[in-house]
C-alpha cells in the first residue's frame, strides 16, 4: 500500500504569536513550531496501515528548510521517506493545495492522508482541495476508518454525531483528533532518522487567489463585573444582561 | 495553567541539534501524558508506578546511549542528558529509576561485563523485560565506600557472599542487582538474580522523599552465586565510581528538570496571585526571587550542556561531572524552596509539585556523593591535598 501524508509545522498552540512588522504575518521570533497535531493523527493513521498492509509512507511538506525538524520527526515516528517541497513563497489554500496535489499525482498513492486543518490559518480547506484537484473521493474529518480492498469505510464528525461513509481507494482522507492515538517517535527512531535524507523538491510556483491584507489580534478582554456573591444579586444581575448586555 | 514550555533565557535551544530538541520534546510530552497525571497519587501512597517502567522501555529511555545491537537507542550524552532533565520534571523518583537502570546497572554490565553477560542481560533491561538494581551503599559505608564489609569468597567454581547492602533503589523489585563486594581484599562486581538462594531484598519504609521510588536492603547470608555471575573486567573501586559518574552527569540534569518545574509554578503563580490589590509578581521581592532561580537555571543549563559536550568528545573529568552535579542539585533545591516560600501555604499542598521536588532533592542532595564529598573532590583536584580524613 503506498500512503502519502501531507504534514505542516505550525506556531505550537501554547505560544502567543505577536504580529510581524508588515501587519499581515505573525513575528516567528521566540515562536516554538511543531508539527501540526491533526497531522499527527494522519501519520499514526498510515503507520498503522502499513503494519497492517505493508507498503511505504511518504511524508510530504511544504514551506522552507524549518518544515525539515517536522519533517524529521514524521521520519522518527516511522515514516519511509519525507520530500520537503521547498517554496518559502506566501501561499494561500488553493496555492498550497495545488503544490501538494502536483506533487501527489506523481506518487499515485493508494490513499493520501491529511489534518483535518492545520492550526496556523485553521482554513481547513487544503484536505479537500486536493481531492478535488487529484478528482479522487474525499472523506475529511475522519475519526474512525477502515479499508477493506479497494473500499473504505469510515466515521466523519458531524454536528452532535457521527455519519458512517463508504468510498473506493484512492481517496484523500482528513484526520480529526479521536481517530487513533498517535505514537511517540522512540528515542531509537529518532536517532535512525537522523541519517534517513530528506529529498528536496522545488513545486511550481502558484498565484495565491486570497491575498492576506491585514492581521489583528482579537480586541482585548475588559475586566468582569462582579455583581454580587449571592442570591440577592440575581435581580441586579438579570437587569444588566437585559439592559446593558442585551442577550436576554 | 498554560502547559509547560522549557525555561530558556539565553537561547541554549540554539546549542542543540536537531535530533537534541526531538528527544528532549518527546520526552517532555511523554511525562506529561504519563508520570505528570499519576505521580502525586504514588508519591502519596509511597508506591512506585510499576506501569512506566513498561512505556519508557517502548520509548528507548533505557541505556540510551548504548549501542542499537543491544536494543538501546545510541543517544549522544547531550540528549541523554536533556532526557533526565525532563524525567526529573516529572519526579526524581522516574528520573532515578531511569539512572540506576541506564547508568549503574547496563553501564556496568555494558563496560565490565562479559559477552554473556551482555547479550543476556542488556536487552532484558533495554526493553524493560528486567529490573536492575546497583548495591554499593552499606550501613556503615555511604561515603566511604572503600571500606565495605560485603565480602565473596571462591566456594564450588562459584562464590558465597556475606553481607547487606542499604538504601539500595529498585532492590526490592530488581530481577538482578550488581552488587559490590571484597574478593580477597579486592573490589569486585557481582550479579545477583531475584530469588537466589541465601539473597533477600526488603523494602525500607518511612521515607519523606523519593517516594514513589522504591528503595531497599540487600541482605546476603552465604549467597552462592556461579563463576559467571562476576564481571570479568573492572576491578577495585574505580569500577563503581565509574559507573556514580555515569549516574551523577544524568542527576545533574535532572535537578535543572525539577528546578524547572518549581520557576515554572511559581512564576505563573505570582502572575495570578494577587495581595495587596496587585500580583504578588509586582513586589520587588517577589521579582528577586524569581530572578535568582531563573539565573540558577540558566547557569546550570550552560553547564551541562558543555559538559555533555565534553563528554562526547571523551575530554569529561569526573571533577566537572562533580561541580555540575553539586552546583545543580543545590541550587536546585534552593530553587524548591523558594518556590514554596513565593506559593505561601498553597505551596505545601500536594496540588502543586513543590514540595515533593523539595523532598525528592533532599536524597539527590545526599546520594551519588552528597554535596560535600563533591566539594571535597573539586578540592583535591585543585589543591592537589584530599581532605576526606
Ligand atoms: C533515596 C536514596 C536512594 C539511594 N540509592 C542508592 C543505590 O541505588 N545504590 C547505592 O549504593 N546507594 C544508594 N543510596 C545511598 C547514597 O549513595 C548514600 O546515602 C550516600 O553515599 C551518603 O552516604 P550516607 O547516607 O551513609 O551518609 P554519610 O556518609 O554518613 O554522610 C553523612 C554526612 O557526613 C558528611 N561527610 C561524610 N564524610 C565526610 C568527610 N570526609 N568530610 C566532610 N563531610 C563528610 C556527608 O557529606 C554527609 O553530610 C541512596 C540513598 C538514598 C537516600
Ligand atoms: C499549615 C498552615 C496553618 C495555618 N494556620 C492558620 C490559622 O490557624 N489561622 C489563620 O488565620 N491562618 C493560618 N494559616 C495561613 C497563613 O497565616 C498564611 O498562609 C500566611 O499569612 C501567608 O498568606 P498566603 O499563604 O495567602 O500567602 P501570600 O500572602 O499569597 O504570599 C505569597 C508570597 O508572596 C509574598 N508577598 C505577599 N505580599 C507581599 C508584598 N507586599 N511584598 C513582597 N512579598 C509579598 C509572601 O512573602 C509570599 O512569599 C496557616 C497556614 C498554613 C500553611
Amino acid at each position: 500500500m503506498k500512503l502519502v501524508v501531507c504534514i505542516n509545522h505550525v506556531p505550537d498552540t501554547e505560544t502567543k504569536v505577536k504580529i510581524g512588522p508588515d501587519g499581515k504575518s505573525i513575528d516567528r521570533t521566540g515562536v516554538n513550531f511543531i508539527l501540526n497535531p491533526y497531522d499527527e493523527f494522519a501519520i499514526e493513521e498510515c503507520l498503522r496501515l502499513r503494519e497492517k498492509n505493508g507498503g511505504e509512507v511518504v511524508a510530504v511538506s511544504l514551506g522552507g528548510d524549518s518544515h525539515k525538524e517536522t519533517l524529521r520527526k514524521a521520519l522518527a515516528m516511522g515514516v519511509d521517506k519525507a520530500v520537503l517541497l521547498k517554496d518559502e513563497a506566501p501561499r494561500d489554500s488553493f496555492s498550497v493545495a495545488q503544490a501538494l496535489a502536483d506533487f501527489i499525482r506523481g506518487v499515485s498513492p493508494d490513499l493520501i492522508f491529511l489534518g483535518k486543518q492545520s492550526v496556523d490559518s485553521d482554513d481547513a480547506a487544503v484536505g479537500m482541495m486536493v481531492a478535488e484537484m487529484l478528482g479522487l473521493p474525499s472523506v475529511s474529518v475522519a475519526v474512525k476508518m477502515e479499508v477493506d480492498g479497494k473500499t473504505i469505510t469510515a466515521e466523519r464528525e458531524i454536528e452532535g454525531g457521527h455519519e458512517k461513509v463508504e468510498c473506493s481507494i484512492p481517496a484523500v482522507i482528513t484526520a480529526q483528533k479521536g481517530l487513533n492515538e498517535p505514537r511517540y517517535p522512540s528515542l531509537k527512531g529518532i536517532m535512525a532518522a537522523k541519517s534517513k535524507p530528506i529529498e528536496e523538491v522545488q513545486p511550481t510556483p502558484a498565484q495565491p487567489k486570497v491575498d492576506v491584507v491585514a492581521m489583528k489580534k482579537p480586541p482585548a478582554k475588559s475586566a468582569g463585573k462582579i455583581v454580587g456573591a449571592d442570591v440577592s444579586a440575581v435581580p441586579e444581575l438579570v437587569r444588566l444582561l437585559r439592559e446593558e448586555a442585551k442577550v436576554i | 495553567m498554560p502547559a509547560f514550555q522549557g525555561v530558556d533565557y539565553f537561547n541554549a535551544d540554539e546549542l542543540l541539534s536537531e535530533e537534541e530538541r526531538l528527544v528532549r520534546n518527546t520526552v517532555r510530552e511523554f511525562v506529561e501524558d504519563s508520570v505528570l497525571p499519576v505521580i502525586e497519587k504514588h508519591n502519596r501512597a509511597g508506591t512506585f508506578p510499576r506501569d512506566i517502567v513498561q512505556k519508557m522501555a517502548e520509548l528507548g529511555v533505557f541505556g540510551a546511549t548504548l549501542p542499537t545491537t543491544y536494543g538501546c537507542a545510541g543517544l549522544n550524552n547531550v540528549s541523554y542528558g536533556l532526557m533526565m532533565q525532563e524525567l526529573e520534571r516529572g519526579d526524581s523518583s522516574i528520573r532515578s529509576f531511569a539512572s540506576v537502570q541506564s547508568a549503574l546497572v547496563m553501564f556496568p554490565i555494558y563496560t565490565f561485563g562479559s559477552e554473556e553477560q551482555k547479550d543476556k542481560w542488556l536487552p532484558l533491561l533495554a526493553s524493560g523485560k528486567a529490573i536492575g538494581s546497583f548495591g554499593l551503599t552499606e550501613p556503615d559505608y555511604g561515603s566511604n565506600p572503600g571500606g565495605m564489609i560485603t565480602r565473596a569468597v571462591r566456594k564450588d567454581g562459584g562464590f558465597v557472599l556475606n553481607g547487606a547492602k542499604m538504601w539500595i533503589t529498585n532492590g526490592t523489585i530488581a530481577d538482578v542487582s550488581v552488587v559490590w563486594a571484597k574478593l580477597d581484599g579486592v573490589v569486585h562486581g557481582f550479579l545477583v538474580e531475584k530469588g537466589t538462594k541465601g539473597f533477600s531484598a526488603p523494602e525500607m519504609k518511612g521515607k519523606h522523599s523519593l517516594r514513589a521510588s522504591v528503595t531497599s536492603e540487600l541482605v546476603f547470608e552465604d549467597c552462592w552465586i556461579p563463576e559467571e555471575n562476576i564481571f570479568p573486567n573492572g576491578k577495585g573501586l574505580k569500577a563503581p565510581l565509574m559507573c556514580l559518574s555515569q549516574a551523577r552527569y544524568g542527576i545533574a540534569w535532572g535537578a535543572l528538570g525539577a528546578a524547572m518545574g518549581c520557576y515554572d509554578v511559581a512564576l505563573n503563580y505570582a502572575k495570578s496571585r494577587i495581595q495587596f490589590d496587585k500580583p504578588i509578581a509586582s513586589f520587588q521581592l517577589v521579582q528577586e526571587k524569581l530572578v535568582y532561580m531563573l539565573t540558577e537555571i540558566t547557569k546550570g543549563q550552560l553547564l551541562c550542556i558543555q559538559l555533555g559536550r565534553l563528554k562526547d568528545q571523551h575530554k569529561v573529568k569526573f571533577t566537572h561531572i562533580s561541580m555540575a552535579k553539586r552546583n545543580n542539585v543545590y541550587h536546585a533545591l534552593e530553587i524548591a524552596r523558594i518556590a514554596r516560600d513565593i506559593l505561601g501555604a498553597n505551596g505545601i499542598l500536594d496540588e502543586y509539585p513543590i514540595m515533593r521536588h523539595m523532598a525528592n532533592l533532599e536524597s539527590v542532595k545526599t546520594y551519588e556523593g552528597t554535596h560535600d564529598i563533591h566539594t571535597l573532590i573539586i578540592g583535591e583536584d585543585i589543591t592537589g591535598i584530599a581532605a576526606y580524613a
